[in-house]
């Protein structure tokens, strides 16, 4: 806003040049000059100060509650969404966001005030030259504005196009050997040019576009100025302004360049800031299915005892029932083995428990209460579980194992570590319990990782424990050991396992068979051999692959 | 290779004389755009010049006229310079486009000619990288580099020219600030450069974090950690924030302060020129002229230097490609183009200046350094003493020594690293072997031209590897154009009993393939890859049994697919199913790289060796496991009832 005062000064030291002027004031314009310059300059920094930073600030905050927001949705959500679409929200639509809120506004405001003040004073040397040379400049904010968007959107087509190209020749490399061995080299490389073909042609495009930008930018702020200089010099040859409102004039016009610039790409900012903040209010809209009851009860002590009544499930978004009026009951410290084919509802059952997948009220019970009427963390807390995905952190080993109980000392982690039979292991590790797993550690082989989140839920201490066939990638021996050292340091815990292993489920106090949602068998191992149907033949099924290998 | 962090290098000749290489091809053009850009800086070097004019000349002399001549030249010089920077934005990024064309087929044509043993040690990203951005980087050099650096250094030297013209004391004014500038400058671009790798590196961990949560928001649930996850977020979002606003705040005082010494130039031109009018005689239009010159001055100044960081990176991204199109192709292919020379639409050679092997001309299959002619293969294979180490060092095969007649099976049979992989990879031609040779109808395989033997040869990989693209592309995966006909395609199909699934698809056969083929089952892709084989109806067919579980429906209609590929061929079979074995004429048994016992199943059991034992060890651990490898988990829970009986005899005698 100063700086706008500096032509006012250049316009009475130019009229003053020729009015006859000593040294001395000259220089006193030159300080004024140079004043305003730092006085405005301070002024801009403090602008970029607040401005930006409140947007850094705004931004920061917008990312916490994105992400405090998607902890709170199901796993069904993340089911139905990419990550990579989540994560472009939380990255690509934010920083729109941001770029709108802070040097979009920045420079809203700066056009404004820039604009409003230049051609105020404009206005006041000679209305009728100002209102021709403001003409032009319009045109350069629609210029900016019109092929900011065009620009914008080719350069996304090209990005999209750069994908592919990558894609290709991570697909070419990857499979490095069927490329070889299938001698399909020319036609690899007749895709791959045709896929760069498309991208330079696209790319061509966006030149033809992008090319015209510049040029035509400063044709039209040179048309302002040119426009300023014939008319105003048009003025001063009719004696109706000085020489030095004549250049005051023109170092106005120059100072609406920039503004005008920016007020066509504050617009780009504005549509793509907007469009992003609808994307991500709708994903913060996203009500979370899953939460504790307005009045949850107040459950009695933590026991484990399961009850499943009648219990029929289909997954959000699907027909067909994945459990059929499943009933059961586990006694408190008991074990119960769940056994049948792939996609027969054993994880299904598991799930519901707690409440990954909501089940209908009142079919589900922890210690005699409906999961539903639980606090949610209450809930979870008397659950430990030990999923299939078996998925550890960039973090250290003892913190994996940790992570549900973070406040866990040494000697209890490494007592885990032991219970799932990882300790020895994990001191042949570079730093043991400290050596950090993932990226920027060590990669754990399937066996380990398993190994690593049964000691995560032995970890918890909680009554229940779900052991979702977490123990397929390990070996026999050191399975035997692990459901050995369960059933001796169980505590009483409620154990609900699934497996594929005869071996593995044989020792539970009772057997659930499924098959295709529906529970068809129920009891000991004995009582279920004795009852010859079908856990037996599953099992004779084994026996006889024995014998016939034997022969 | 070199790391990719060190993105700055210092200026190398040789490099830069070989880049000038690529512009050969376009020099016309790139010629064209310099002469463009020159007029270019003269055109906009006028408009000060035409203002000084206007106002002395016109205004001040009270000529109308004059002032109106002026004005209409300085519209002209406007037209001319919308038309000129166009035409310089256009040849330019059309030659950098062109180039990068080049440069890309080039690599990737390398790429396919490179031995299978380079991919061993190299991971595919970085060499993706040197495909895709390095490449990048190079066009930033040709497309905005240095064509406008000459602009920038022309429209510099223009500007001195004219601004001495003009009053040279009042340019030794101006210039007083130059030293300011460049301190200012070079002390807040480090201090930039600093943040932003700050930058980058915090955003890289923020997002890390943001994806590991998203992937495991379930364990994350289940053991109540979203508080304590929210703040770990929190803290890496903060430190993101912060790294920002440390940015936020040298710009904040970069800008301004780069104001402010424009305007401490304004304020000398002001003071000094001013007192000149008084006493020299030098006239307001110059003033004018000359403020307006000092800000065409500074704007070429900071360009170049952003150029020379282009210039930098340009070096080190160049030097890593060179380095990759200079590693040596593989045994067999040297000095020849794996492709037909086609030549891009707009007619530039696609082949890379000073990089000879691509420029030799492309021979016909099997003409090539005496690689051997054969008519239809009868398929004899002859290992021959054959040794090898990955490493040149460790013999993972050593004094192989087997034969396998014409239309033979023989099943390759031993227990995890013995070495049967190597022996197919060898075949293949994957490796070369340091000792012995392998032959095939008799020919070494070193005197045949590799992708005539590798179009002899069948192959069928333990795990299939499904291109994107479709269903139909995929089954008849090598064949030329002419021979790969749908009716082709479904016969194969077909036959490999892989027809059934195919046609449930919708699209049937056009249908795409998705995340390389992860949204088939491990049945369905070994299936196809049966169909794959049976398209390319080789002689010689060498198949690595898959370990995988598939239900027993697919069970039955591998084992028919199977017995389709191998009927009537030549086939080397890594064989783990008791039934594959059965089958097979011959067993071969490896063991730590040797071969140990030949015979049929019957002959090798009563051998009572290493196969007895083998299969002896398979029989007692009930899930099939052997030599350390994981469980196969136990089939039969996995199964519902009425298992064919070929099925449970599913020994997998060993896995790898």
């Amino acid at each position: 806003m100063f700086a706008l005062a500096q032509p006012q000064y250049l316009s009475r030291a130019v009229d003053d040049l020729y009015k006859g002027v000593t040294a001395a004031k000259l220089g006193q314009y030159a300080v004024i000059l140079f004043l305003i310059s730092l006085v405005g300059g301070t002024f801009k920094y403090f602008m970029r100060q607040t401005i930006i930073a409140i947007s850094r600030h705004m931004e920061y905050d917008l990312r916490n509650e994105l992400f405090e927001h998607l902890l709170t949705l199901p796993v069904s959500y993340f089911q139905r969404r990419t990550t990579g679409d989540l994560m472009s929200r939380a990255t690509n639509d934010l920083a729109a966001v941001r770029m709108m809120l802070g040097p979009g506004f920045m420079y809203l405001v700066n056009t404004v005030v820039v604009a409003v003040l230049a051609i105020g004073f404009m206005l006041a040397i000679s209305p009728r030259i100002t209102l021709y040379a403001v003409l032009p400049l319009p045109l350069v904010s629609l210029t900016v504005w019109f092929f900011g968007d065009r620009i914008h959107r080719g350069f996304e087509g090209i990005q999209a196009q750069f994908s592919a190209l990558s894609a290709r020749v991570q697909e070419n490399l990857a499979g490095v050997r069927v490329v070889r061995a299938f001698a399909i080299e020319e036609s690899e490389i007749e895709l791959f040019r045709a896929l760069n073909v498309e991208y330079r042609d696209r790319n061509h495009r966006l030149i033809r576009a992008s090319g015209l930008f510049h040029p035509v930018l400063t044709f039209f702020s040179g048309l302002a100025a040119l426009l300023g200089l014939y008319l105003g010099g048009r003025e001063v040859l009719a004696g109706r302004i000085t020489l030095g409102q004549f250049v005051a004039f023109i170092v106005y016009l120059a100072m609406l360049n920039w503004p005008v610039y920016a007020l066509g790409w504050v617009i780009n900012l504005f549509q793509r800031g907007t469009a992003s903040y609808a994307r991500i209010v709708q994903l913060l809209d996203v009500a979370p299915e899953i939460t504790s009851p307005a009045h949850p009860v107040t459950p009695g002590p933590a026991r484990g005892e399961i009850e499943f009544r009648h219990v029929t499930f289909r997954y959000p978004g699907t027909t067909e029932p994945a459990l059929r009026d499943v009933s059961f009951r586990v006694p408190a410290g008991s074990t119960a083995a769940l056994v049948g084919h792939t996609g027969c509802g054993k994880s299904t059952v598991l799930s519901l428990l707690p409440r990954v997948f909501d089940p209908e009220p009142g079919t589900v019970f922890l210690d005699g209460v409906d999961v539903r009427e639980f606090d949610l963390h209450e809930l979870r807390r008397r659950i430990a579980s030990a999923t299939q995905d078996h998925v550890l952190f960039s973090e250290t080993v003892a913190a994996n194992i940790a992570y549900g109980a973070p406040d866990a000392g040494a000697a209890a982690i490494e007592q885990a570590a032991a219970r799932a039979r990882l300790d020895e292991e994990i001191l042949r590790f570079p730093k043991g319990y400290e050596t950090m797993v993932g990226e920027r550690g060590i990669t754990l082989s399937g066996g380990q990782r398993q190994r690593a989140c049964i000691a995560r839920a032995l970890l918890l201490g909680s009554p229940v424990l779900l052991l979702d066939d977490c123990l397929s990638s390990v070996d026999t021996d050191t399975e035997e050991g692990i459901l050995r050292g369960l059933r001796e340091h169980g505590h009483g815990r409620t154990t609900l396992l699934v497996s594929h292993r005869v071996s593995t489920v044989r020792d539970a106090d009772v057997i659930l068979v499924l098959e295709d949602g529906a529970l068809v068998e129920r009891g000991r191992h004995d009582e279920l051999i004795a009852l010859g149907g079908r856990y037996a033949r599953l099992v004779r099924e084994q026996q006889l692959e024995e014998e016939i290998e034997a022969s | 290779m070199s790391h990719d962090d060190d993105s700055f290098r210092g200026y190398d000749h040789r490099l830069m004389g070989r880049l000038m290489g690529y512009l050969t091809p376009y020099r016309a053009q790139v010629a064209f755009a310099v002469l463009v850009v020159l007029a270019d800086s003269v055109v906009g070097l006028a408009g000060p010049y035409l203002t000084k004019e206007a106002i002395d000349n016109g205004i001040r002399h009270h000529d109308g006229v004059h002032l109106h001549y002026v004005a209409i030249l300085y519209l002209a010089m406007l037209g001319i310079g919308v038309g000129l920077g166009y035409l310089h934005s256009q040849v330019m990024q059309r030659v950098g486009q062109s180039i990068m064309l080049d440069l890309r087929l080039a690599l990737f044509r390398h790429l396919q000619r490179l031995p299978v043993s380079f991919f061993d040690k190299n991971p595919i990203g970085r060499v993706m990288t040197r495909v895709t951005n390095d490449v990048d980087t190079l066009n930033e050099l040709f497309t905005a580099g240095m064509v406008s650096a000459v602009g920038d250094v022309f429209t510099v030297i223009g500007v001195v020219i004219a601004m001495v013209h003009l009053n040279a004391e009042l340019l030794a004014v101006a210039f007083s600030v130059l030293p300011l500038i460049v301190i200012v400058t070079l002390v807040f671009r480090a201090r930039v450069r600093r943040s932003f790798r700050d930058i980058r590196t915090r955003l890289a961990r923020l997002n890390a974090y943001l994806n590991e949560n998203l992937t495991g928001i379930n364990t994350i649930q289940l053991l109540n950690r979203e508080e304590r996850n929210a703040e770990g977020f929190r803290e890496r979002n903060a430190g993101h924030r912060d790294a920002n606003l440390q940015a936020v705040f040298y710009h904040a005082l970069f800008f301004p302060s780069m104001e402010l010494v424009g305007a401490v130039a304004v304020s000398l031109i002001v003071w000094y020129g001013g007192r000149q009018v008084m006493w020299t005689g030098i006239t307001l239009g110059t003033l004018v002229a000359f403020l307006q010159y000092t800000q065409r001055f500074f704007r070429p100044i900071a360009d170049l230097s952003e150029k020379y960081n282009t210039l930098q990176q340009a070096m080190a991204s160049s030097e890593r490609v060179f380095e990759l199109l200079d590693t040596p192709v593989a045994a067999g292919l040297e000095g020849r183009a794996p492709v037909i020379a086609a030549s891009g639409a707009n007619g530039a050679p696609h082949i890379a200046p000073r990089a000879a092997p691509t420029d030799a001309p492309v021979a016909p299959p099997g003409e090539t350094q005496g690689a051997a002619r054969l008519p239809a293969s009868k398929g004899r294979i002859e290992f021959d003493g054959v040794g090898f180490a990955y490493d040149g060092e460790h013999r993972v095969v050593e004094g192989v020594t087997f034969t396998i007649e014409p239309g033979e099976r023989v099943a390759l049979v031993g227990p995890t690293g013995s070495g049967k992989s190597t022996l197919i990879n060898l075949l293949l031609r994957f490796y070369e072997p340091q000792q012995g040779e392998i032959r095939v109808d008799g020919v070494p395989l070193r005197d045949w031209d590799p992708y005539e033997l590798r179009r002899r040869i069948g192959v069928v990989p333990q795990d299939v590897f499904l291109f994107s693209g479709s269903i139909a592309g995929n089954v008849g995966l090598g064949l030329e154009p002419g021979d790969a006909s749908r009716e082709r395609i479904v016969r194969a199909a077909r036959d490999a009993h892989a027809d059934e699934f195919i046609e449930r698809l919708p699209g049937g056969y056009d249908a795409q393939v998705r995340e390389r083929g992860a949204t088939f089952s491990a049945g369905q892709r070994q299936l196809l890859s049966f169909a794959r084989a049976l398209a390319r109806d080789a002689g010689i067919l060498v198949l690595d049994e898959a370990t995988s579980a598939v239900d027993t429906r697919t069970e039955s209609l591998i084992q028919r697919g199977l017995n389709e590929l191998l009927r009537s061929r030549t086939s080397l079979v890594i064989a783990h199913r008791l039934s594959t074995i059965l089958d097979a004429d011959r067993v071969v048994v490896l063991h730590h790289g040797r071969v140990r016992e030949t015979g049929t199943h019957a002959e090798l059991l009563a051998l009572r060796g290493i196969y007895a034992r083998l299969y002896e060890l398979s029989c007692l651990s009930g899930s099939g496991r052997m030599t350390g490898r994981k469980p196969v988990r136990s089939a039969m829970l996995e199964r519902d009832g009425g298992v064919p009986e070929t099925q449970v005899v599913d020994t997998r005698m060993h896995m790898d």
